[in-house]
This record gives C-alpha cells, sequence and structure tokens, in this order.
C-alpha cells in the first residue's frame, strides 16, 4: 500500500540521517589514523577542522545525536503508519517537528563548525560552547517530541476508528520508543533549560558541574534504549517475516518492549559510579537495576534467534545449526541486521562488565568504552538502521535498491570491520589502560607492545569507513536511479507464530506508566533533592580548545 | 545468571570491601588554589602515620599539582583530588584508582603500593586541546 504523505516526510528525515552518518563517520577515519601515528590534522586545518576534538565532537554529535534522531524519528512514523495503514493523524505535527529539529541542528552545526563548541558529545560543563549549540541541540530534542507526538496522534486516529483491536506489535514498539523518549528526556531539558543555556547566555555566572552531570545521565541512559529499541521493532516485528519465518512469542515481545520502558530510565548512576558527588548506595541500587534490563534483553535474544530459527526450518534448514546457512544472506537488509545482533551480543558482554559496579574502575574512561559503544550504537542500532534503509529508501523513493550485492558486501565489511576494531578498542582500554577521547597520536602514552591493537585497530576503521562509502553510493545510487520499482514494496510485517491472545495486562498502559514513574521517583527522587538542594552554582566557564 | 551477577556485585561491594568515590567534602573552584581556603591551597604529600600517606592533588588544563609523587613499597596513600577550571579524570596505572574530578567537589580513594616502580595517573576526561598532555607520576621507592 502507498502512502505519499509518509513517504515524503520519511524522506526528509533519511536524507538529513545519511548525510549526518555520511560526514560523521569521515571523521572517525582521522581519529583512528591519529592513534596509529597519521596525524592529518594539519591539512584538515584548511577546510576548517582545528584540531582531533574538534573533529571528534563532530563525529559524536553527527553520528550519535544526529543520524539517530533523525532516522528514528522519521523509521518509526513511517512504520507505525503503514502497519496501522493510515497516512499521519496530524499531519502538520509531522511537519512542524521536522523543520524544528532540522533549525536547531542548523544552529548548533554553526558553532560546531566554526570550533566554538568543542565540548564532545555529552558536552559538560564547566566547558562553555557558544550558546546557539545548546539552544540548536535543545530545539532537535523539542522536535523529536513533536514527532513523537505525531507518531502518537497517528495511533490515537487508528483507536479511535478501531477501538476493539489490539495495537500491532510494530506500532506498540513505536509507541514505547517515543514515550519512553518523551520521559526520559525531562533530564536534559531541565539541564538545558535552567543550567547550560542560561549559564552559555551569560545570565548567571556559575554552574554545578556535578548536578548537570546527573540530569544529563538521567537522559545519557534511556538514550541508548531510544537508540536501540527501533532495531528490536525491526528485529521482533519485520526480520521474522524477512527470514521467511514468524515471531515466535508475540506476547513475550509485547512484554519485553514494556519492560524496556521500565526499566531504561532509573539506573543513570552507573554512568556515574566514579563521580565523587553521589553517594555509594545509590551507585550500588543502580548497578542492580542495570541488572534488571539485562532480562528483556535476554529475553529479545531468544525470542528473535528462535523466529529467524523458523525462518530457516521454512528454507529448507535442517539439523541443528544447518538452518542458519539457509537464512537469507544475500538480502542486504536482512544480512546488515543479523550481522548487528551477532555484535551486539559481544557489546552486551562488555555492557555488563560496565555496569559492574566493581569492575567499572579497570575500565572507566578507558579506550574499552568506545569500544563497547561502537558495538552497540554503532553496530546493533546504526548497521540495523542501515540494514532497514535498504528496504525504506527504496519504498519511500519508488526506486529499485541500486545494487544489492553491494549492499551485502556492505554489511560484511561493516562487521568484519567493526570487529577488528571494537575489539582492538576493548583490548587497549583493558590491558593498556589508554584514556578514551584522547588524541593518543599526540600523547606520550603509546608503547611498542600496543603497537599490534593499534594496527589491528586502524586496519578495522578503513575497512569501516569503506563500509559506510558502500552503503553511500548505494544510498545515492537509489535515489539518483532511473529504475522505478516494478511491483510496489510492502513494509515486511512479521505475523506471529501461533496468534494467541496475550494476556490483558500486555495491552494497558497504566500499570506500566505507574511503574515507570514510581521507579524513576525512587532511584533518582531523593539524590536529586538533595543535589539541587545543596547545589553550588561556583563553577565558571572555560573554553580551552 | 542476573542473580549471581547482582551477588557478585554484592560480595565485592560489602564483603572485599571494593570502594568508589563517594561525597567527601564540597570545595569553591574560585577558591581552591588560594593558599589557606582549602586543603588544596598546598598541594602535595604529607604522612599521617607511618605508611600512612596522604596526597593533595590539584587538577587544571593541563597539569597535575604535584606532577610527581614519591612514595615507598607498603605505603598506602589516599588521595584526594580537585579541579580548580573544567572537569578532569584521573585513572592511576595497575590500581583501582579512577575518578573523575569535578570543580566544587573532592574526589577520595586510597592504594596500597606494593611493587616498586612509576606508575603514571592520566587525566581520562576531555579538558581542552592539551589533554593528552596532562599526566603525573606515582614513583614508589624500594
Amino acid at each position: 500500500m502507498n502512502f505519499p504523505r509518509i513517504a515524503k516526510y520519511t524522506g526528509w528525515h533519511l536524507i538529513t540521517a545519511i548525510s549526518a552518518l555520511g560526514l560523521g563517520g569521515l571523521f572517525g577515519l582521522f581519529q583512528v589514523l591519529d592513534h596509529a601515528g597519521i596525524d592529518l590534522y594539519p591539512q584538515l586545518q584548511s577546510v576548517g577542522v582545528q584540531s582531533y576534538y574538534q573533529g571528534l565532537t563532530l563525529h559524536g554529535v553527527l553520528n550519535a545525536l544526529v543520524f539517530t534522531t533523525f532516522f528514528i524519528t522519521g523509521f518509526l512514523n513511517f512504520a507505525t503508519s503503514h502497519v496501522l495503514k493510515r497516512e499521519p493523524g496530524v499531519p502538520l505535527l509531522n511537519v512542524i517537528g521536522f523543520v524544528v529539529m532540522l533549525v536547531g541542528l542548523l544552529m548548533a552545526t554553526v558553532p560546531l563548525l566554526m570550533n566554538e563548541a568543542t565540548v564532545l558529545f555529552t558536552f559538560y560543563p564547566p566547558l562553555k560552547a557558544a550558546p546557539a549549540f545548546y539552544i540548536g541541540l535543545t530545539l532537535v530534542v523539542v522536535g523529536s517530541w513533536i514527532c513523537g507526538a505525531a507518531l502518537i496522534a497517528t495511533w490515537r486516529a487508528w483507536r479511535k476508528d478501531n477501538p476493539t483491536t489490539r495495537t500491532p506489535l510494530i506500532a506498540l514498539g513505536s509507541l514505547v520508543t517515543v514515550v519512553l523518549w518523551q520521559i526520559c528526556t525531562i533530564g536534559l531539558a531541565v539541564e538545558m533549560l535552567t543550567m547550560l543555556i542560561p549559564w552559555s547566555l551569560g545570565l548567571v555566572e556559575g554552574i554545578d558541574p556535578q548536578l548537570a552531570r546527573t540530569f544529563f545521565w538521567f537522559t545519557g541512559h534511556p538514550l541508548v534504549y531510544f537508540w536501540l529499541l527501533p532495531a528490536y521493532v525491526s528485529w521482533y516485528g519485520m526480520m521474522p517475516k524477512q527470514a521467511g519465518g514468524k515471531l515466535f512469542s508475540e506476547p513475550l515481545a509485547r512484554f519485553s518492549f514494556f519492560l524496556f520502558l521500565v526499566l531504561s530510565t532509573p539506573l543513570g548512576f552507573h554512568h556515574q559510579y566514579v563521580d565523587p558527588g553521589v553517594p555509594i548506595g545509590w551507585k550500588y541500587l543502580h548497578a542492580i537495576l542495570t541488572y534488571s534490563v539485562f532480562f528483556p534483553s535476554l529475553l529479545t535474544a531468544f525470542n528473535v534467534a528462535a523466529s529467524l530459527e523458523i525462518g530457516g526450518r521454512a528454507r529448507g534448514g535442517t539439523g541443528l545449526l544447518g538452518w542458519i546457512k539457509k537464512l537469507p544472506w544475500g538480502d542486504p537488509s536482512y544480512a546488515a541486521q543479523n550481522f548487528a545482533m551477532i555484535l551486539f551480543a559481544f557489546g552486551g558482554i562488555s555492557g555488563l562488565t560496565n555496569a559492574s559496579y566493581d569492575m567499572n574502575l579497570a575500565v572507566h574512561n578507558t579506550i574499552w568504552i568506545p569500544g563497547h559503544f561502537h558495538l552497540t550504537v554503532g553496530t546493533a542500532s546504526a548497521l540495523s538502521f542501515i540494514g532497514i534503509s535498504y528496504w525504506l529508501v527504496p519504498m519511500v523513493t519508488g526506486k529499485q535498491l541500486f545494487n544489492r550485492k553491494l549492499g551485502v558486501a556492505q554489511a560484511i565489511t561493516w562487521f568484519v570491520g567493526m570487529l577488528l576494531m571494537s575489539n582492538a578498542l576493548h583490548l587497549l582500554g583493558l590491558r593498556f589502560q589508554l584514556p578514551r577521547r584522547t588524541a593518543l597520536g599526540a600523547s606520550g602514552y603509546l608503547t611498542p607492545e600496543m603497537t599490534p591493537f593499534l594496527i589491528e585497530e586502524v586496519i578495522g576503521g578503513i575497512i569501516l569507513v569503506t563500509s559506510g562509502l558502500l552503503w553511500l553510493i548505494n544510498m545515492v545510487g537509489t535515489v539518483a536511479s532511473k529504475k522505478k520499482l516494478e511491483t510496489p514494496l510492502e513494509m515486511p510485517v512479521a505475523e506471529p507464530l501461533e496468534p494467541m491472545l496475550a494476556p490483558k495486562w500486555l495491552d494497558s498502559w497504566r500499570p506500566w506508566l505507574a511503574l515507570t514513574f514510581a521507579l524513576i521517583l525512587i532511584a533518582y527522587g531523593p539524590q536529586l533533592y538533595i543535589q539541587i538542594s545543596q547545589a553550588q552554582s561556583t563553577a565558571v566557564g572555560f573554553k580551552p580548545w | 545468571m542476573i542473580i549471581i551477577f547482582a551477588a557478585a556485585v554484592t560480595t565485592s561491594a560489602f564483603v572485599i570491601g571494593i570502594q568508589l568515590p563517594a561525597p567527601v567534602a564540597r570545595v569553591d573552584s574560585r577558591l581552591v588554589a588560594t593558599p589557606g581556603a582549602t586543603i588544596f591551597g598546598e598541594p602535595g604529600v604529607r604522612e599521617l602515620a607511618p605508611h600512612h600517606l596522604e596526597a593533595r592533588v590539584l587538577a587544571r588544563t593541563w597539569q597535575f599539582d604535584p606532577r610527581e609523587i614519591r612514595v615507598k613499597v607498603g605505603d598506602t596513600v589516599t588521595f584526594f583530588y580537585t579541579s580548580q577550571d573544567v572537569i578532569h579524570g584521573v585513572k592511576l596505572m595497575g590500581s583501582n584508582v579512577n575518578m573523575m574530578i569535578i570543580p566544587g567537589q573532592v574526589s577520595r580513594l586510597s592504594a596500597t603500593f606494593e611493587k616498586a616502580g612509576t606508575f603514571k595517573f592520566l587525566c581520562h576526561e576531555y579538558c581542552g586541546l592539551g589533554h593528552h598532555t596532562m599526566y603525573g607520576e606515582v614513583i614508589v621507592e624500594p
């Protein structure tokens, strides 16, 4: 079925997202080259990039914040419209949301490019960027809220016409993602509106950096689930269909989404285990809560793997593992997402290490951490989104994918490149305790025994950037192609293996929302009260770059 | 499995006694380097009791003061860090000393040095253009 309006809006999001990842990824290349002793930053100065750290800020902001947010808001609105078989409920919300996001992006880009906001994507004060950077990023978030409201409006319009039908899983997963986002970004909004923006405008002189970090990580951890849940929407709701199978257990999938809603937010202190201003008891509580979110992650792993096995067997696979060979590895959309899942398993393991209150001491702020999150947001999310783009861009443009084999090559090279790079980063962090976000090539920290790992890192990084380039060629090629789709594409929608009825409590939002707010109140309430009431806004701003 | 992980963390916290930084004191980062205003007015190492030392280290872009800390094998050193400007971090090689250094806060952890040698402590949080040149050394003498 064709819905031209949502296709158009989604196209806007995709163009912005693809451009962001294209440019942001390129800076990753200069980083790995720096680590290997090849310093290209003097040459980059002629195009306006002044330092490793300005490049690193662009890399983080464009990839982790811009690419993800634009892709997710576009994709989820598209998926919800298609699964509910209707155009957006209030189209004006989609338009305003995108425009606000774009204006925010342009506002933040100017100081970034002018080296006025080299504060990395975490922008911890008292590093002080130009006000346009903070205002711009805030507008991106506000725009994403409006896009979330657009998605909810589409669902409400559908609900009005279908009062008794169960919300399809894809729509439910999309709703959970945007509701989670609306709730968890409160922390960032408070940090921006009450602290960073007035401070950067000179309305207040000082800031409390510890309190700002607490607000930042209130949003910062659920942010990773905002990145991840759209991939889960595809893994649960679409990939079983692409594999030729069915979703093993739909009630379990619904249960997982609700658990992510409840458990994603009240655990942000695990990013602050070594902060001096947070008492140990709260760190311990958040460590235990962090383990609890591992539960829906494992539910997802087993449920999705079982669904893919159904597909592999339906395609003629036999034996204990023979079905794996029969999976549609020649389909770039499928292959990219399956590779993303495999690397995500390792990302989950290193994530458990970081979450461990004690072992974190060995790896906190070492280069192990970017090793970890390049497997999670950098692969589980990014490579899944790339996989989705292989059917989404043709659907939105009405054109055939430029080259399927190129797409499969892209998926394989991303997998290999990331495996090498991330393995090297993990080991450099764990064995040699190299710090993260540091211009290592210019530091005195590198020793000869690190050389093999640095070589592994740079080889992985180069393969990865090549993979990104293959994807860009495919995307631009598709848009520029004259080959229209012969038959209209349908969004893949997986059917449940058994159309059994999920229990009633999986249909009602109220208990889950109540539990979400209750846990946030328990896990954050007392500490926020203490940190706010004892805040000392004495840190003035600095621009040491 | 989750219960086993949680039990392991609980054991390390309450039985083995793995320590994390926790609130110690508040300071005013604008005054912190003024002699007499805080303990960081005179940074350095002092002996509290035999084999028990205290090191007060002031972090600022892009150096630690003092840059060199000399101790003897068998010494237990309690490190206190604060920042005079932006957020810094510290990781002492080969130890569990790994902390954020946040303006306005005092970060404290202890380490016992069993082996002679030179151990770098690095700034591990981005603090500006010279971040990668910011480190100090603990020299453990036999």
